[in-house]
Formats: structure tokens, sequence, C-alpha cells
């Protein structure tokens, strides 16, 4: 039987999802999550969210503010100051 | 050298523009007054940061201040940039403290430091348990999707919000995030699990499997 209350096992969830966790305590972890019904979920849930975040790509620049950016720099490089 | 940098930023946006895989190579022709070598280092990255700006100030207007400074101080102190780091962590920097000061500028006497000592709380706070489908996020259609995230995302605390952003979303490691913050690496990791662990329960409500509308809470 783990030895692992649930708030411990929740302060390791970020490095055990990043595995950066030691060997001993994923084993510790994973066998707790065997035995724990809500902490199963904590950790599926918690790994689809990360998932989900990964998968989205940021917007392309609206044309008029890419087009702003590219001016300013341009008016950047030809001053005086430039760089 | 600044002409030499003029004359050729006229051909960045020609079709005869080089594309440099290598980004080592590209700072080095952007040091040396190669225009168009920046140009591709902005188009690279213009998204990133326009994203990070925008959530950090939640505010269009300061985000399109913020990307155009960040990118101008970028090019100014392209020769302060350390080989060591990556040029995006340099620049997540550059952009991090630009909309900082945007902040406060708009709110002073109401910014929450970056360096404060918090407490995340964990163990007080009461989680929904759900279950969720395979691949939730199908129930909803990209725009839909897009705006629960970033609805989810916005509504976390400024200390919380950039840290997922740089680490979950931006995928810079704990160690870059710190650098990018100035915060400690386990500052960092204490915010982030705060982070992941709210937005979990943010989400679930919107991605928890139909029938499991009865639920137990921690």
């Amino acid at each position: 039987m783990s030895l692992l209350t649930c708030d411990q096992f929740l302060q390791e969830l970020s490095d055990y999802l990043d595995e950066e966790v030691r060997e001993d305590v994923r084993r510790e972890l994973e066998k707790h999550m065997a035995e724990c019904p809500n902490c199963w979920v904590m950790v599926d849930t918690t790994k689809k969210t990360l998932s989900i975040y990964k998968k989205l790509e940021p917007d392309p620049l609206p044309e008029p503010l890419k087009q702003r950016l590219m001016h300013a720099i341009q008016t950047k490089i030809k001053s005086p100051e430039g760089g | 050298m600044i002409k030499a940098r003029a004359d050729r930023f006229s051909m960045a946006h020609s079709s005869t523009q080089p594309a440099y895989s290598d980004e080592g190579e590209l700072i080095a022709r952007a040091r040396a007054g190669d225009a168009a070598a920046f140009t591709q280092l902005v188009e690279r990255y213009e998204r990133r940061i326009y994203r990070l700006a925008r959530h950090i100030t939640q505010n269009d207007e300061d985000a399109e201040d913020v990307l155009q400074d960040s990118f101008l101080k970028a090019f100014q102190h392209l020769n302060d940039f350390q080989e060591q780091s990556r040029f995006y962590t340099w620049l997540v920097r550059i952009a991090v403290n630009e909309s900082l000061m945007r902040l406060r500028k708009r709110k002073p006497g109401r910014f929450v430091s970056l360096d404060e000592e918090i407490d995340t709380g964990e163990e007080t706070v009461a989680r929904e348990i759900a279950v969720w489908d395979d691949n939730p996020e199908q129930r909803y259609s990209q725009q839909e999707l897009r705006q629960i995230l970033m609805q989810a995302v916005d509504s976390l605390s400024p200390i919380f919000r950039m840290v997922f952003i740089l680490r979950d979303i931006d995928e810079l490691s704990t160690e870059e995030t710190a650098r990018a913050l100035n915060i400690s690496v386990p500052a960092v990791k204490s915010r982030l699990l705060r982070a992941r662990l709210e937005l979990r329960d943010r989400l679930t409500r919107f991605f928890k499997r139909k029938a499991d509308d009865v639920f137990a809470y921690m």
C-alpha cells in the first residue's frame, strides 16, 4: 500500500508530468495512483490540459500590425542612432 | 554600419531574401548589419512575442507597443546578446520587461511583484474530480476552443499566468523561464504547479465526460 497522502502526491504532480522525479519517487507516485482513482483522474486531466495547450498555435499577426512593425523596424534601422 | 543595415533592409521583403535555417548564422548576419536576417528573426518570433505580451498586459494596444518596442530594443542591443542562451529566451526577457513596464504605468500601485513570496496553498483548494473524454477538445470548433483556452489562461493571476505561458505554451525550460522572469527555479516550479491545477479545474467544466455530472472533491 502507498505511504503517500493525496496532498503529498499533488505536490509532486508537476515534476512527475515533466519526468523530473527520481526513479524511486516515480515508482511511489505510480503506486499511489494505481490505488487512488481521484489522483489518477488528476494526473490524466492535468496531462490532457497541457497537451491541449501545447497544440495551440499562436494566431498570425493582423496584417496592419505586421506592416506597422516592419515599418518601425525599417525606420529604426535607417535612423542615425539605429543600431 | 547603420547605412549598410538600412540599404540591406530594403531587400528584406524582396523575393531574393535567403532563408537561413540556422539561428546562430541569422544572428551573426544581423549583427553584421544584414537587415534581411534581422527581419527573419522577427518573423520567426513575432507571433509568440505578441501572444506573450497580450497575455501579460491583457490589452491589445499595450501588446502592440510591447511587440514593436521589444524588437526595436533587440535590434539596438543585439551585440549584448550572449550566445550561451537561446535568442528567444533573451527576447522573451525584453518582452516581459516591456510588458511589466506598461502594466505598472497602467495600474500604478496595483501590480504584483514577480519575485514576491506567495502561498501556493495547494492543500487548501477543493478540486473537482471528473473524468474527461479522450479528446475532449474535439467537442468544440477551433474558434470556440481557442476562446475557452485563452479565457482560462487570462483568468489566472499574472504571476501564475506568465510562468504557465513560458513553460507550457512557449515550452521554455524551467531554468529559461526562471531567467526570463528573474525568479528562482523553485518559484517557477511552485507557480507552475498552481497554474496547471487551476487551469485543469477551469477546463473541467468544458471537458468532463458528459455522463460524469456527479463528481467527487479531493
